[in-house]
C-alpha cells in the first residue's frame, strides 16, 4: 500500500515499468561490494547507475509501437478488415478506404507516443547527467550520475539528492549523524537521522583515508523493501553489522548536513526507489466502459446485418442470380448460392464496418486532451501566490468530472491551509484580538483592517498580522501579567531557532500551533532567539535575557500539556505550563476561581469561532521543593521499570497549584472560499465527506467552520465505539432516529430487502428533510468497515448530510472510498495534499491533489492538481460539466452520423441483389469520417457550452444530469442510433423514389449509379452538417469555420475528384469523372437534396422543441434565462454568502508530538552553540533530568522506532502526527 | 489510451516555491486569451417557439407550391410507354423472345403498332427500359476497365483483371472487356408514323447527343489517338463474346464509332436500380408548326437481339417530352406536397401545444 505511488518518482510517468526487466543477470543471492575496487565489483555485473524509463529508441520505435498499437482491439479489427479487402472475391471496397483512416489513426497515436517518449528520454538524460562527486583514484572527481558504479565512494553535499543507495560512511556532523528528508520516498517531510558506523565515521572527510578504505560489504540482493536492509561490513578483519539506519536511499535529500560520504551499494535500476516503481492502475471513465459495451453491441448488430444480407444474397442468387447468370459469369463460384452468401457476409462486413467508427477512439482522446488543456489554461484556477496553475495530469478522465457524486476530502492542507494564526488571546480576564469601531461595535476583520504596527521591534516577523492595538499598548505599559504571558509563550515550547543572518530568525516548529504562539510572542517583544540544551535566550523588549532551562516536562497525549522549569536571571525558579483548558484548570490554585470562570467564558467564545485554544499557567517554585523534586526526577529517569509512569507522576506532582495567566486562540486558517465551495457543491448534490487524521475535536471544529456542521442540524451522531457491538449499536440507533421508529419493524426482519431498497433507490434518501451529520472515529471505523457492518454504515452515512471521519489511517481512507465505490456505484473524487491521501487518491475514480504544498506525493498520484480547494468548484461545475456535456453530445452525434452514413448500404442491398455494392464513391467512404465530418463535431466537442460558466456556477443543480448519467446512456444510444437508421432510410428512399424515372433536363438519363451516389452523399453531408448545427449550442468562429469549411471542402474535393484532370492521370481510381458537374447542375437533384434534408431534420427539430417546451430541463430553463439576460446586457452576479454560525463548543488542539523535550535537553539536534549571548557555560552544574549522556542515543533509537512504525502504516504527515490512536489517549478524554 | 500525462523532473522535487527568485523567471500564469479562457464570442441559438414555429410554417408554405408546381409540370409531360418483351402469346415479339439465344446469328424482327392519343409537341426522347436487370450488381459493376475505355494502349492489350471472365477470348484481349460491355443492349428500334392514308413514314432518330458530354469527350476515347483507322487500331483484339460485330463497326460515322459510340457510352453508365431506362434516340422537333409526333398510329420495328426472358426481364420503349425538371416524375411533386402539408400541420399542432401546455415563462422557477 505504502509503496504504490513510489514509482512516480521515476521520471516519466508513462505506466511503463522499467523494473520489470532486470538487466541480464539471474537471481542474485548475495551482494558483494568492495569499496574502491571497480575491477572486483565489475565481476558481478551489477547494474550501473543509469536509469532508462523510455520505451523506444530511434530504431525500435516503429516495430514496437506498431506492435503495441495493433494489440488494441479496434486497430486489430481494422487490420483484419484490411486483409479481408485484399481478397478479390470479398473485396467490396478498395483497400484505401480502410488503410487511409487506419494509417491516420496509427500516425496520430504514434506521434503522441513518440513525443511522450522523447520527453522520457530527456528526463532520463537529465537525471543521468546530474553531477556527483566520486572518489576515483584517490581524488574527488565530478562524474555524471550514470557513470557512478557500485562500490564507488561518493560525496554528497547539503540539499543534494542521493544518487544511489549508499552506505553512510562519514558525515560532517558529530557522531557520524546525518539528516535526510525522505519526502520523495515516503512523503514524510520531517527529517530523519542516519548514523554511520563509528569506525567509518572516523574516516571523516580525509580523502586519502577514504580512498584507502577497502571494506567489503556483503548484503542482501536488491529488493523493494524501503525499511529493511541487512548486511555486514568486513573491514580490517572485523565484522560490523549493517542495517537500514546506515543507508541513504536514492531519492532522499541530504539536509542540515554539510557533507557526507557514502559507499554505493545499489545503483540505477537496482536501487530501492526504482525497485518500488510499479504500474499504476489505469483509470477509465464510466463512459469509456459504456462505449466499449456499445461498440460490442454494434459489432453484434453489424454481424446481424451481415447475416441478414448474406441470407438475402443466398436467396437472391438462387431465385434471380442463377437466371441472371449470363450477365454475371463468375465461373463456378456463383453456382453455389450458399457459398456466395458466405462471401457476401464478409463483403458486407467490410462495407458496413463504418458503423464501428475507427475515428471514435482517436476523436475521444483528442477531445479529452483538449479539455485537459482548457483546465491547464484556466486562469481562474491559477493561484498566483504560489504561481501554480491547475494541471490535468491525466487526460482521460475529464467527462467523469461532470458525474461526481461523492467527494472525499482531506482536512489539513486541503480544507485548511495548515497555517496557524495567533488570532486572539485572553490575558488575566481580558480578551484581545477583536477590533471595535468608535461606537464599540465589533468590526469584521478583513484584508483592509489596519494591522498593528510592530516597528518598535527590530526582530519582528513581517508576516505576522494582528489587528488589536490594545495588546501592544498593554505591553508597552509593561503590565506584568501580559509580559508574563508572552514570556511563557517564548519559553515553553520545543522549537529550534535558526538565525541565518543577524535578526533573520526562522523557527523550526514541530507543530504549527507552537510556531504561531512563539511567533506571536516574538512580535510582541519577547523574542525567542537561541537555545542550548541548558539555556534559552530571549530578547525581552530589546534586552537579551538568558534563562536557565532546568527541565522540560514534555507533552504527551495523556498529559495534554507541557511545562518548562526555568531559572530567570534574578535566580527565581518558575514553572510555565500550557495545555488543554480542561486539564490545566484542574491544576490551578483555588484562588484563581474567578479568573478561571472568566477565561473559561472567553475560551468558549474562541471555540465558537472555530479557534483552537490553549490555556496558560505559571507557578513560582521554591528552591528547596524544586531540589527535592529534581532528585526524585533524576532517580525516576534512571528507573528501569515503569519509568514513564513514575515520571508522569512526578510531573503531575509539581504541576499543581498553578496560577492562570490566560488563554490563546489560534485560527486553523481555512483555505480561501472553502465554506462557499462546500455549500455550492452540496447544492450540486455532491456529498462531501471529510476524512482526516486529526482528532475528533479538531475535525468537528473545522466541520463547523466549513459550515458542514451547523447548530440547526437535527442531530450529530458521533460513533466512537471500541468494539464491533458498540459500533453496531450506535449505527443502529442512528439509523432508527433518522428513518423514524415506523421503519423499525422492517429493520429486524427484512434487513436485506430494506438495504436493497435503500441502495437501489436514492429517492428515499432525499425524502428525509431533516439534516443529520455523522462523525465517526478511526477505531470505530475499523469495526464499521467489517463486512457485516459496512452496509449499515453506508446506509447511515448516506442518510446524513455530512460525514466526517477522524483519526483515520491512510488505508482506512482508501477503504472508505472503496466502500462507496462498491455500494453506491457512484463516481467518487478524492482530494488531498499529502502522502497520507495518496491511497485514497489512487482508489477514487478521480484523484485531485493540492499542489504548491511541501510534499508532491499527492500531486504525483493525482489526476488533477491545483493549489486551492475552492478551485474544485470550478473544476467540477464548469469544466467537468462541460466536458461531460460535450462528450455526451459528441458520442450521440458520432453514432448517429455513422449509422446514417453506413446503413444506406444496407437498404441498397435489397435493390442490388445483396451483392455488397456500395452506394457511395469509394473516395467518399474513405474521406467521410476523417475529412468531411470530423472537424465540426470536434469543434462542438471542444468548444460547446450549453450554459456559460457563470450560470454553471450559479445553478449548481445543473450538475445533476451528469450524476444521473442522463446525457449518454444506453437509452440515449438507442435513440441516436435509431435516428441514424431513420436518416439513412430517408437518405436512401427519397432519392430512390425520385430516381425511379428521372431524366435530366436535356433528356439524358440520370438514374445511373454515379449520379445516385453523388446525390445521396451530398444529401448526407448536408444533413449531418445541419444536424451538427442543431447540436451545437455555442457557435464560435471555429465552429462556423469548420461547419461551413467542411461543406466547402466536400464540394471542392467532389469536383476535384470528378474533374477531367485527375481522371486522365488515374483513370482507374477516379471513374466518377464528370458526375458532379452533370448531376449537380440539375434542379431536380437539388430538389431531392432539399427534400431529403428537410425530411431528415424537421422531425428532430419538432421533437426537441416539444421536449424543451413541455418538459424543460433545468438546462433549458437556464439557457433561456441566459439568453434573456444577455439581451438585457450583462448583470452583476451576486455570489451566495455563507453564514457562519457561532456556537459554544470546547475546542482543544495541541498538535504536538512527544519526545522533543528530551531531544532538546540532550542537545543532540543542535550544532555547536554559536550563540554568544549564552551567559551560562555549557558544563552547567544543573542539567536537565533527561540531559544525561546515558540517554543520548535514545532519541535516535526512538526515531528509528517511529520510522519503522511509519513504514508499516505507510504514511504520516507532520500535521497529522497525532493520528496514531492510543487507547490511553481516548480514555483520558 | 493517451493516458497519464508526462511530468519531468519528478525526482528533482524542485517544484516548490513561488518562482519569483530569478529575475527572468516566467510566471506560469495562463495567457488571458479568449480561446484559452473559453470566452470566444459565440452565437448561441436556442430552439424557441419564436424560431421553430415560423420555420415549420415557412417550410410548409414553400414546399406546397413547389410540390404543386412539380406535379403540374410532371403531368404536362407527354409520355408513352410500350412493352415489347414478348412474353405474352399475343405479343408480336413472342416468337422472337422464345427462339432467341445469344449465339444465333440471324436477327429476329417484330413490329408493334400503337396509337398516340396526344401530340408530342416539343423534342421527343426515346428511351429503352429494362426491368429486373441488375446493372448495379457488384460483380457486374466492377467488370470493366476504364483505362482501356479511355484509349490506353497497354490496357487494350492487357485488360484489367476485373474484366474476368470477359477479359480474353481465343488468347486475344477483348475490347471492350468486361461483363457490362459484353451485355450491351443491341436491339434496334425504328419508329414509323402511319399516315392516315396507310403509308409509313420513318421518323428520323438522332443518335447523337444522347450521352453525357463529359463521357463522350473525356472518359471514353478510342485508342491510337486520332488514328481514323479503327480497324487497324483494334486489330489484335477480340470482340466481346456476345457481340455480333466488333467495336469498330458499331457505327459508320467515325466520331461515333469504337469506344466513343454513344449507344455504347450510354450502356456503360450503369444504372443505379434494377429497373431503369436509358436514352436511345432523340426525335428533334423540325419546325414550330407541326408537333414532333402528331396524334395517330405508329409502328415500332424491333430487331430483337437482346434476350431477357431467362431472368424474367422486361423491355420497354418510352417516348417522352421533357420539361425544366426533366422527364415525368410524379414522385417529387407528391412528396413535396406531402412534406409541405405535414410541416404546416406540425406547425399548427406545435403552436397549439405550445399555447395550451407550453411553459413560456419557465425561467422563473429554476431552483438554484
Amino acid at each position: 500500500m505504502a509503496l504504490r505511488w513510489l514509482w512516480m518518482l521515476v521520471p516519466g510517468r508513462g505506466g511503463w515499468n522499467p523494473c520489470s526487466k532486470s538487466p541480464g543477470q539471474a537471481l542474485e543471492e548475495e551482494r558483494h561490494v568492495r569499496a574502491n575496487d571497480r575491477d572486483y565489483n565489475e565481476r558481478f555485473n551489477y547494474a550501473d547507475n543509469r536509469i532508462k524509463t523510455a520505451k523506444y529508441n530511434v530504431f525500435t520505435f516503429l516495430p514496437i509501437n506498431l506492435f503495441e498499437q495493433f494489440q488494441r482491439f479496434a486497430n486489430a479489427y481494422f487490420l483484419v478488415l484490411l486483409i479481408l479487402q485484399l481478397i478479390p472475391e470479398i473485396s467490396s471496397l478498395s483497400w484505401f478506404t480502410t488503410i487511409v483512416p487506419l494509417v491516420l489513426v496509427l500516425a496520430i497515436t504514434a506521434v503522441k507516443d513518440a513525443t511522450d517518449d522523447y520527453f522520457r528520454h530527456k528526463s532520463d538524460q537529465q537525471v543521468n547527467t546530474r553531477q556527483s562527486q566520486v572518489l576515483i583514484k584517490g581524488k574527488l572527481q565530478n562524474e555524471k550520475w550514470m557513470n557512478v558504479r557500485v562500490g564507488d565512494i561518493i560525496k554528497l553535499e547539503n540539499n543534494q539528492f542521493v544518487a544511489a543507495d549508499l552506505l553512510l560512511l562519514s558525515s560532517s556532523e558529530p557522531y557520524g549523524l546525518c539528516y535526510i528528508e525522505t519526502a520523495e520516498l515516503d512523503g514524510e517531510t520531517n527529517l530523519k537521522v542516519r548514523q554511520a558506523l563509528t569506525v567509518t565515521s572516523d574516516l571523516g572527510d580525509d580523502v586519502e583515508k577514504l580512498a584507502d578504505f577497502n571494506g567489503e560489504v556483503i548484503c542482501e540482493p536488491p529488493n523493494n523493501k524501503l525499511d529493511k536492509f541487512t548486511g555486514t561490513l568486513y573491514w580490517k578483519d572485523n565484522k560490523y553489522p549493517l542495517d537500514n539506519e546506515k543507508m541513504l536511499l536514492r531519492g532522499c535529500v541530504l539536509r542540515n548536513t554539510e557533507w557526507c560520504f557514502g559507499l554505493v551499494i545499489f545503483a540505477g535500476l537496482q536501487t530501492k526507489l526504482m525497485q518500488n516503481c510499479g504500474r499504476t492502475k489505469f483509470k477509465r471513465t464510466s463512459i469509456d466502459k459504456l462505449m466499449n459495451t456499445l461498440v460490442l453491441w454494434i459489432f453484434g448488430f453489424l454481424i446481424c446485418m451481415g447475416i441478414i444480407l448474406a441470407i438475402g444474397n443466398t436467396i437472391w442468387e438462387q431465385k434471380v442470380g442463377s437466371s441472371f447468370w449470363e450477365y454475371l459469369q463468375w465461373k463456378e463460384l456463383s453456382i453455389n448460392a450458399v457459398f456466395s452468401g458466405f462471401l457476401t457476409f464478409w463483403s458486407y462486413i467490410i462495407i458496413l464496418n463504418t458503423v464501428v467508427p475507427i475515428s471514435l477512439y482517436v476523436s475521444v482522446e483528442v477531445l479529452r486532451l483538449g479539455h485537459s488543456y482548457f483546465i491547464n489554461w484556466d486562469r481562474r484556477m491559477y493561484y498566483s501566490p504560489k504561481d501554480t496553475p491547475a494541471e490535468a495530469r491525466t487526460t482521460t478522465l475529464n467527462e467523469e468530472l461532470g458525474q461526481v457524486e461523492f467527494i472525499f476530502s482531506d482536512k489539513t492542507g486541503t480544507l485548511t491551509q495548515n497555517i496557524m494564526v495567533f488570532n486572539k488571546c485572553s490575558i488575566n480576564g481580558k480578551t484581545y484580538g477583536d477590533v471595535y469601531d468608535e461606537f464599540g461595535h465589533k468590526v469584521d476583520i478583513t484584508e483592509k483592517t489596519p494591522c498593528v504596527d510592530f516597528s518598535f521591534n527590530p526582530l519582528m516577523d513581517r508576516k505576522f498580522r494582528f489587528h488589536d492595538s490594545s495588546l501592544v499598548e498593554a505591553i508597552k505599559l509593561e503590565e506584568p501579567l501580559v509580559q508574563e504571558f508572552f514570556r511563557l509563550l517564548a519559553l515553553c515550547h520545543t522549537i529550534m531557532p535558526e538565525e541565518r543572518n543577524e535578526g533573520e530568525l526562522v523557527y523550526q516548529a514541530q507543530s504549527p500551533d507552537e510556531g504561531a504562539l512563539v511567533t506571536a510572542a516574538r512580535n510582541f517583544g519577547f523574542v525567542f532567539r537561541s537555545r542550548t540544551p541548558e539555556t534559552i535566550t530571549l530578547y525581552e523588549m530589546g534586552q537579551a535575557v538568558t534563562y536557565q532551562l532546568l527541565a522540560i516536562l514534555d507533552f504527551n497525549n495523556v498529559r495534554k500539556r507541557m511545562s518548562v522549569i526555568v531559572r530567570n536571571p534574578k535566580g527565581q525558579l518558575k514553572l510555565y505550563s500550557k495545555g488543554a483548558d480542561t486539564v490545566l484548570f484542574d491544576r490551578l490554585d483555588p484562588s484563581n476561581e474567578e479568573l478561571m470562570s472568566t477565561t473559561s467564558e472567553h475560551l468558549n467564545e474562541f471555540a465558537g469561532e472555530g479557534l483552537r485554544t490553549l490555556a496558560l499557567a505559571y507557578k513560582d517554585l521554591d528552591e528547596d521543593v524544586f531540589d527535592e523534586w529534581m532528585k526524585k526526577l533524576l532517580f525516576a529517569s534512571t528507573a528501569l521499570e515503569n519509568r514513564e509512569e513514575k515520571l508522569g507522576a512526578l510531573y503531575e506532582e509539581i504541576e499543581q497549584g498553578m496560577l492562570l495567566l490566560g488563554a490563546t486562540a489560534i485560527e486553523d486558517k481555512l483555505q480561501e472560499g472553502v465554506p462557499e465551495t462546500i455549500a455550492c457543491l452540496t447544492l450540486a448534490n455532491i456529498k462531501i465527506w471529510v476524512l482526516t487524521g486529526d482528532k475528533l475535536e479538531t475535525a468537528m471544529n473545522i466541520g463547523y467552520s466549513c459550515n458542514m456542521l451547523r447548530d440547526d442540524m437535527n442531530k450529530v451522531f458521533i460513533i466512537s465505539g471500541h468494539t464491533t457491538l458498540e459500533v453496531q449499536q450506535e449505527l443502529r440507533t442512528a439509523k432508527e432516529i433518522i428513518t423514524g421508529p415506523s421503519k423499525d419493524k422492517f429493520s429486524s426482519g427484512l434487513d436485506m430487502d430494506k438495504t436493497e431498497l435503500y441502495s437501489s433507490d436514492s429517492v428515499f434518501e432525499e425524502t428525509i428533510i431533516a439534516e443529520y451529520a455523522l462523525i465517526i472515529n478511526g477505531h470505530s471505523l475499523a469495526h464499521a468497515l467489517e463486512a457485516d457492518l459496512e452496509q449499515i454504515l453506508v446506509d447511515v452515512a448516506c442518510l446524513c448530510k455530512t460525514v466526517i471521519c477522524c483519526r483515520v489511517t491512510p488505508l482506512q481512507k482508501a477503504l472508505v472510498v472503496e466502500l462507496i465505490k462498491r455500494h453506491k456505484r457512484a463516481v467518487t473524487l478524492a482530494i488531498g495534499d499529502g502522502a497520507n491521501d495518496v491511497s485514497m487518491i489512487n482508489t477514487a475514480h478521480i484523484g485531485v491533489g493540492i499542489s504548491g504544498q511541501e510534499g508532491m506525493q499527492a500531486v504525483l498520484a493525482s489526476d488533477y492538481s491545483f493549489a486551492q480547494f475552492r478551485y474544485l468548484q470550478r473544476l467540477l461545475l464548469v469544466h467537468g460539466r462541460w466536458s461531460y456535456h460535450r462528450m455526451c453530445n459528441f458520442l450521440c452525434y458520432f453514432f448517429y452520423k455513422n449509422f446514417a452514413f453506413t446503413l444506406v448500404h444496407f437498404w441498397y442491398g435489397f435493390l442490388c441483389g445483396f451483392s455488397a455494392q456500395t452506394v457511395y464513391d469509394q473516395w467518399f467512404i474513405t474521406l467521410f469520417n476523417i475529412v468531411y465530418t470530423s472537424l465540426p463535431v470536434l469543434a462542438m466537442g471542444l468548444f460547446d457550452q450549453d450554459v456559460n460558466e457563470q450560470y454553471s456556477l450559479h445553478y449548481p443543480n445543473l450538475y445533476r444530469p451528469g450524476q444521473l448519467n442522463q446525457l449518454f446512456n444506453k437509452r440515449k444510444f438507442f435513440t441516436c442510433t435509431l435516428q441514424g437508421v431513420c436518416t439513412s432510410f430517408i437518405l436512401f428512399f427519397i432519392p430512390y423514389g425520385a430516381f425511379m424515372s428521372a431524366v435530366r433536363d436535356d433528356g439524358a438519363h440520370i438514374s445511373d449509379q454515379q449520379a445516385f451516389a453523388v446525390t445521396i452523399s451530398t444529401s448526407l453531408v448536408i444533413v449531418v452538417s445541419v444536424q451538427i448545427g442543431l447540436d451545437t449550442n455555442y457557435w464560435t468562429a471555429v465552429n462556423h469555420f469548420f461547419i461551413w469549411g467542411s461543406l466547402a471542402v466536400y464540394f471542392a474535393i467532389l469536383f476535384a475528384m470528378h474533374s477531367d484532370g485527375i481522371f486522365t492521370i488515374f483513370p482507374n481510381q477516379f471513374p466518377f469523372i464528370g458526375t458532379a458537374r452533370n448531376t449537380l447542375n440539375q434542379k431536380i437533384v437539388w430538389l431531392v437534396i432539399l427534400l431529403t434534408t428537410v425530411v431528415c431534420i424537421m422531425p428532430m427539430v419538432a421533437v426537441r422543441f416539444i421536449k424543451a417546451d413541455l418538459y424543460p430541463t433545468q438546462t433549458d430553463k437556464v439557457r433561456l434565462l441566459q439568453q434573456a439576460t444577455r439581451r438585457q446586457g450583462p448583470q452583476e452576479q451576486n455570489f451566495r454568502r455563507v453564514r457562519r454560525t457561532s456556537s459554544r463548543r470546547s475546542a482543544y488542539a495541541f498538535s504536538h508530538q512527544q519526545g522533543y523535550g528530551e531531544l532538546i535537553t540532550s542537545g543532540k539536534n543542535m550544532k555547536v552553540p554559536t550563540s554568544s549571548t549564552s551567559t551560562y557555560p555549557l558544563s552547567s552544574p544543573t542539567r536537565g533530568p533527561a540531559g544525561t549522556s546515558s540517554v543520548n542515543n535514545s532519541w535516535v533509537n526512538d526515531t528509528s522506532r517511529d520510522q519503522t512504525e511509519t513504514y508499516n502504516t505507510g504514511f504520516r504527515r507532520e500535521s497529522d502526527q497525532n493520528q496514531e490512536v492510543t487507547v490511553e489517549d481516548l480514555e483520558a478524554r | 489510451m493517451m493516458a497519464s500525462s508526462y511530468s519531468a523532473k519528478e525526482e528533482d522535487g524542485h517544484h516548490s516555491g513561488p518562482a519569483g527568485l530569478g529575475a527572468a523567471t516566467r510566471t506560469r500564469k495562463p495567457d488571458n486569451t479568449a480561446f484559452k479562457q473559453q470566452r470566444l464570442p459565440a452565437w448561441q441559438p436556442i430552439l424557441t417557439a419564436g424560431t421553430v414555429l415560423p420555420a415549420f410554417f415557412i417550410i410548409g408554405l414553400i414546399f406546397i407550391p413547389i410540390g404543386i408546381g412539380l406535379y403540374v409540370t410532371s403531368n404536362n409531360i407527354n409520355e408513352f410507354e410500350i412493352d415489347y418483351t414478348g412474353t405474352d402469346m399475343s405479343s408480336p415479339c413472342f416468337n422472337c423472345s422464345q427462339n432467341f439465344s445469344w449465339n444465333s446469328t440471324t436477327p429476329c424482327k417484330c413490329v408493334l403498332s400503337f396509337y398516340l392519343d396526344q401530340p408530342f409537341e416539343s423534342n421527343v426522347f426515346m428511351y429503352y427500359g429494362l426491368s429486373n436487370f441488375y446493372q448495379n450488381h457488384r460483380r457486374y459493376v466492377k467488370s470493366r476497365d476504364d483505362s482501356q475505355l479511355n484509349g490506353d494502349e497497354r490496357s487494350l492489350k492487357e485488360p484489367s483483371k476485373e474484366c474476368e471472365p470477359y477479359r480474353t477470348n481465343e488468347n486475344k484481349p477483348i475490347a471492350p472487356c468486361g461483363a457490362i460491355a459484353n451485355s450491351m443492349f443491341n436491339d434496334t428500334l425504328d419508329l414509323f408514323y402511319i399516315n392516315p392514308s396507310g403509308s409509313k413514314t420513318q421518323i428520323p432518330l438522332n443518335k447523337k447527343g444522347i450521352a453525357w458530354s463529359t463521357d463522350k469527350r473525356v472518359k471514353f476515347r478510342n485508342p491510337g489517338g486520332s488514328n481514323p483507322n479503327l480497324t487497324a487500331v483494334f486489330k489484335d483484339t477480340a470482340k466481346p463474346v456476345n457481340w455480333h460485330k466488333p467495336v469498330y463497326e458499331l457505327d459508320s460515322e467515325a466520331d461515333n464509332n469504337g469506344f466513343i459510340n454513344e449507344d455504347f457510352i450510354v450502356w456503360m453508365r450503369t444504372a443505379a436500380l434494377p429497373t431503369f431506362r436509358k436514352l436511345y434516340r432523340i426525335i428533334q422537333k423540325n419546325n414550330n408548326m407541326t408537333p414532333t409526333l402528331p396524334r395517330g398510329n405508329y409502328s415500332l420495328e424491333v430487331t430483337y437481339n437482346y434476350p431477357v426472358r431467362s431472368f424474367e426481364g422486361r423491355k420497354r420503349v418510352i417516348l417522352s417530352t421533357i420539361s425544366w425538371m426533366g422527364g415525368k416524375n410524379p414522385f417529387l411533386g407528391i412528396a413535396y406536397m406531402t412534406v409541405g402539408s405535414i410541416c404546416f400541420f406540425l406547425g399548427v399542432v406545435l403552436l397549439f401545444i405550445h399555447h395550451k401546455y407550453g411553459n413560456r415563462n419557465n425561467s422563473s422557477d429554476i431552483a438554484s
